[in-house]
This record gives C-alpha cells, structure tokens and sequence, in this order.
C-alpha cells in the first residue's frame, strides 16, 4: 500500500503506471478467489465472511467464485470444501496433503502460489488473521503483485478493477487502492469487516484438486508444539451481542474499573479504544478498532471515545452505537446513533444502576404493579 | 551473532490532525517517534545480542530526517546505523519497501557481516498492513517467523532457532534454520533505558547513510512509486451517515433510567436480550 503525503489529484498524473495498461500475459486471469482459512480442523468464520464479499464482485464481474482450500488429508479439509458451496462458492481448487496439517508458511505459500499461477485468479481475497498476514505478504512478494491489507470495502469499478478501500495514516483518513497493472489484485480483510453472508445448503459443484509437491525434507520449519489457548482465556468480543468500550476520557486507568461494571450488568463484553492500550491501562486483546477487533454487535456503548477513523471502521457495523462524550463535536457522533454530552464518569455508574434495576428478573413485576 | 533489525519513523499518530477542507494530512509539528512495534523487535534484537554477543544493525529508509530515529535506536543500545534515503524511494508500498530493505540487507550482509537474524515490528502504526516482514524474507530467501511472542532459543553452531509463534487459536512452537526473519509481537518486552555511555555514543555516531546506488539497487525502476504495483487513487474522509446522532440529554430531570427507557424504545427486542445475557453472568 503506498503511504501518500498528500491527496492524488495533486501527486498524481505524472505517473504512467496510474493508467490501466494490463500486459497481455494477465489478460487470461479470470474469476475471483476466496483463500479458506482452516486450523485444526476449523475453517474460521472470516472465510465464510470472505465469500459474502466475494460472491458480489464475482456476481458484478460476471465471472466465477471459486474456494481456495489448504489443508491436511481428510474429512475436515473435504467438509471445508464443500462447506463453500453453501457459501456460495461455483467451484473449489483443493490441495490436500499430510505436510499441511499445520500451518508452515513454506508449505502454504507454495500450495497457493502453485494453484494461483496454475489457474490464474483476477482477484484473490484471504482474511487479515495471523494466518492470512503471514500468508497473504510471502504470496504478493513471491508473484510481485499488489496486496491491499485490512480492507473496509471491497468494489469493482467500470473497467472491472478491484478498488480496495482502507484506513490510512494511522486510522485518520480513508483511501481506494488499486493494483491495474498486476494479477491477481490481492486483498486482505479483517474478521467480522464483512457480514457473515446466509448458509443455503447445496450440493458440492466442481472441486479441482492440485498437489503439493513437497516432501517433508523440503520444509525447513518443523512444529515442536502447539499449545491452544484456554477458552476461558479468550475474549469473545468481536462475535459479541453487546459491548461496552471505554476511551481516554475516563481520564484514569482506574475509571476503567466503570466500563467493566457495566459490561457485567448488562452481560456485554468490555472493550476500549487504542489509546488505552498503548497506555497499558488494558489488554490489547481488547482493543476495538482498525488494528484491533472489529465487532458487530447489537448494542454498542462507547464512554470518552472521540471516534476515529481507525476506532470508526471496527463499530461500525453494531446495529445501535450509543455514544458518551463531554465534547459535542466529537466525530463520534457523526457515526454513532444515539448520543449523550456528558461526563462518562457521572453517566457510567448510573447507567450501571439503572440497568441493573431495570433488567433484574423481579424489575417488570415492580413496574407492573 | 550479527542482527539486523528494520525500524520505521513514523508520524506520532496519536498526533495527526486531518485539514477539514482540503483532506490533507497536517504534518507541521507532528513529532515523529519509532513506531512503537519496531521496539519490540530492537529490544528483543538486543536480548539476543547480550545472550551471544556480537552486533545490533538497525536500518530505515526514509528522508534524511529519519536519522533521529536511527540515533534514538543506538541510545538504546544498538551498535551501528544505517539509513537509506534516496529520492527513488519516495512513494514506495510494501512490494518496493521490501524490495530497498532487502536489497539494503544484502549490502549490509556484504559490509558488516551477514545477519544471522533479521527482526522487523509486527506492523506499523501508520501504514498497519505487517506486509513488509514477509515481504522481506521471501526477496532473501529467509526462512520467517511471525508473530513471535518468545525466541526460547538460538543455537549459533548447530544454525537453528526456536520460536513462540502466536496463531489464531493458540501459540505454536517452531523451530527453524538461521538465518531467519521474525516479526515481534506487541508487549512482549520492553525496551531498555539505554546507559549514559550509549548516549554518548549514539550523539557521536556516524550514522552510514546510502543512497538506492550506495545499497547495491541495480533497477531503479523497483523502488518508490514505479516499482509499487498498488496506486493510491483516492484519499478521503469517511462522510459523516446521513443523520447524526440524536442527542439526548443526561441531566436530573432526565436521568439515567430514563435513557434506557428511550434506548429499548429505539431496539424494542434488545431489552429481552439484554436481560437474557445479563441472566447468563
């Protein structure tokens, strides 16, 4: 992604490679591609997500949607296949082999460079995990093309290209990104950026499958271990229902102590904004935001959050964003949807009080009678 | 051992304020620091070299102004800097960025002694895309590890390295041959206060400054904005939805119940869920 100082109407026109002038040998790449994401036997949600986004470029292109499926031998890898289909995939390129048990980045970054340069994709999406990074970085560099990382909005324009849209400059500014002159446009997208699209159940369609092509000699890099992280150890909060998050106005890591009570009452997850993190008043596991998680949940209470750009696109697909900040022209308030001026550090506690009252299993009785 | 690590002067994001009318970032009296996830990968670089001895290169491309954060580096404790700057950089995006850098780690490799390891930050605060750590090892043909939250340990004479390496669902332990490229991961160290002797230094230091030529670049047309295969076409604020928020107020004729009233009034079903999540805890 190229980092520009100033806006392109006034850097750009000097550049020849701002046209599009698609060398001969990429006009024969066609269709759009979905990298589906498994570990241990789970295709992660943003792959299914992935192939939402997919299916309307695929749709506006008129061209096909096709499932990229890496993994080991066996019923997992064929269940993640034909699971796209119900996604909406219209075929699925396979590579099954004992060496891909585990995630090794050698062995990946071959099987999907092989299958990429084999079956030539127009465009090709992977989610923006750990997974997807290592992954998608080590593939755009090996078929030196464009790579889009984390993006917020994926769109074909009038000559067909992908234009991927992004936060910029640290989460202050948005930006369209397009790679005219290179196959295949790659793009990364974060979990939960996209609508997880509805389940239809279908029979599977065409499955290709593609060798590896390695031996276990071939692969450098061995797995000593794996060690899972302990479900109790693991914040649910971007497949939350509601969350609460906190930002610099609390003013004081002990204020956060108001965000956590009320995510308790109202069994919410807690959250916060960047800052805090980078002030290590909290975990960065809980961070909301472009370089953090992205939630969708149905209620969403901001407290002394200002609502960046960078915060902006990881709230905004909650259905109802309740926003308290002192300063009225806080650009939280050109998002969210409901909004009060206030002290979040008078409101929280009452707020807290309030739910508790309101929502406890005898309050309806009460105001009934 | 010889570790190079790549650092990238940023603008103090926290900082960054955006022009309301022309959408032009306002750089004036914006301080640059070392983007904070490059700390990680020093401090982690420098662990390493107490452990085994030997030297600590850190590298930057950027304008010559980015010195300052190489100087700051050597105040940590880093031993040598080098500083790519050349006006054939400018508008780089990852492919070309990694395409100077590892050029540039050739060279080094050839001045100072190759690296055993190469360290870069899990990403950057201003681009945030973690593209260039791979991007780097792929042009070297280095072996990478990312989102390395330990190195549990180096054997310099048998040429491996071992590794925690955070996943989605858990941490894996690999090991892998040198020379390698690790990305660090975030707040798993901390950088050192450098002694009053590293300060010393790094204000004497020379600091070796290259040009694309100086690095050993021999296609110009690979760095900065031509050898970039993405274009920037459009820079934009988000608009504000079509209806702000409605304000309500927060006052004592207006008090908190009453907000939440107003509240389910707007999501009539979100009561019920709400008191069914609430049951759960």
């Amino acid at each position: 992604m190229s980092e520009p100082t100033k806006a392109p109407a006034a850097s750009g026109g000097s550049r020849a490679s701002t046209k599009k002038e698609l060398p001969e040998h990429f006009k024969s790449y066609k269709h759009v591609w979905v990298f589906i994401e498994q570990e241990r036997g789970q295709v992660h949600p943003v792959s299914w997500e992935l192939m939402g986004a997919g299916r309307k470029l695929a749709d506006k292109l008129k061209v096909e949607l096709a499932a990229v499926v890496i993994g080991p031998e066996g019923e997992a890898t064929q269940h993640a296949a034909t699971e796209a289909f119900c996604y909406g995939a219209d075929l699925a390129y396979v590579v099954a082999d004992p060496l891909l048990t585990d995630y090794r980045n050698e062995a990946y970054t071959k099987a999907l460079t092989d299958v990429v340069n084999t079956y030539q994709p127009e465009i090709l999406l992977l989610g923006a995990t750990t997974l997807g990074r290592d992954l998608a970085g080590s593939v755009a560099t090996t078929l030196l093309t464009g790579l889009t990382a984390d993006c917020t909005e994926l769109d074909v324009d009038a000559d067909g290209s992908l234009a991927a849209t992004r936060p910029t400059f640290g989460g202050s500014l948005l930006c369209t990104i397009y790679t005219l002159n290179f196959r295949p446009q790659m793009a990364t997208v974060r979990p939960r950026v996209m609508p997880m699209p509805d389940r239809v159940e279908k029979i599977a369609g065409r499955i290709i499958t593609h060798p590896l092509g390695m031996i276990e000699d071939d692969i450098v890099t061995k797995v000593l271990s794996f060690l899972p992280d302990r479900d109790s150890n693991k914040s649910n909060l971007a497949y939350a229902d509601v969350v609460v998050a906190g930002g610099l106005g609390l003013g004081s890591p002990e204020n956060f102590q108001l965000v956590r009570q009320l995510a308790s009452v109202i069994g919410a997850e807690f959250g916060c904004s960047r800052p805090l993190v980078q002030k290590g008043w909290v975990s960065s596991d809980r961070q909301i935001g472009q370089t953090g998680k992205t939630i969708r949940p149905k209620l969403y209470i901001a407290a002394g959050i200002s609502g960046a750009i960078q915060h902006r696109v990881g709230v905004e697909g909650a259905d109802l964003i309740v926003a308290i900040n002192t300063d009225k022209n806080a650009p939280i308030f050109d998002f969210a949807h409901m909004g009060i001026v206030t002290d979040a550090i008078r409101l929280l506690p009452a707020l807290t009080e309030a739910f508790r009252a309101r929502l406890s299993p005898h309050s309806r009785d009460r105001i009934a009678s | 051992m010889h570790i190079v690590v790549c650092i990238k002067q940023v603008p103090d994001s926290a900082q960054i304020r955006v022009h309301p009318v022309t959408n032009t970032i306002m750089r004036q009296g914006v301080p640059t620091i070392i983007n904070p996830y490059d700390l990680f990968a020093l401090e982690a670089a420098l662990a390493l070299r107490d452990q085994h001895g030997g030297e600590v290169t850190v590298l930057t491309m950027g304008p010559p102004s980015a010195a300052d954060s190489l100087r700051k580096a050597l105040t940590f404790g880093a031993d040598r800097a080098v500083l790519l700057t050349d006006r054939f950089f400018a508008g780089a995006d990852t492919l070309a960025t990694s395409y100077a850098l590892a050029t540039a780690i050739r060279q080094i490799g050839e001045t100072f002694g190759a690296p055993d390891v190469v360290f870069t930050g899990k990403q950057t605060i201003d681009g945030d895309t973690a593209q260039v750590g791979p991007g780097i090892a792929k042009r070297l043909n280095l072996l990478q590890l990312t989102y390395v939250a330990k190195i549990s340990g180096i054997d310099l004479t048998g040429r491996t390295i071992t590794a925690e390496r955070r996943s989605e669902g858990g941490v894996q332990i690999l090991q892998t041959r040198l020379p390698c490229l690790v990305t660090m991961l975030e707040g798993t160290n901390e950088i050192r206060r450098g002694g009053m002797a590293d300060a010393l230094r790094a204000a004497r230091a020379e600091i070796v400054t290259w040009s694309a030529k100086d690095a050993g670049v021999e296609d110009i047309s690979k760095c900065g904005l031509r050898g970039s295969p993405t274009i920037v076409k459009r820079v934009f604020a988000p608009s504000a939805r079509a209806e702000k928020a409605v304000l309500v107020d927060f006052s004592e004729r207006a008090p908190a119940d009453a907000l939440i009233a107003d509240l389910f009034k707007r999501q009539p079903k979100l009561e019920d869920e709400l008191s069914t999540l609430a049951r759960g805890y």
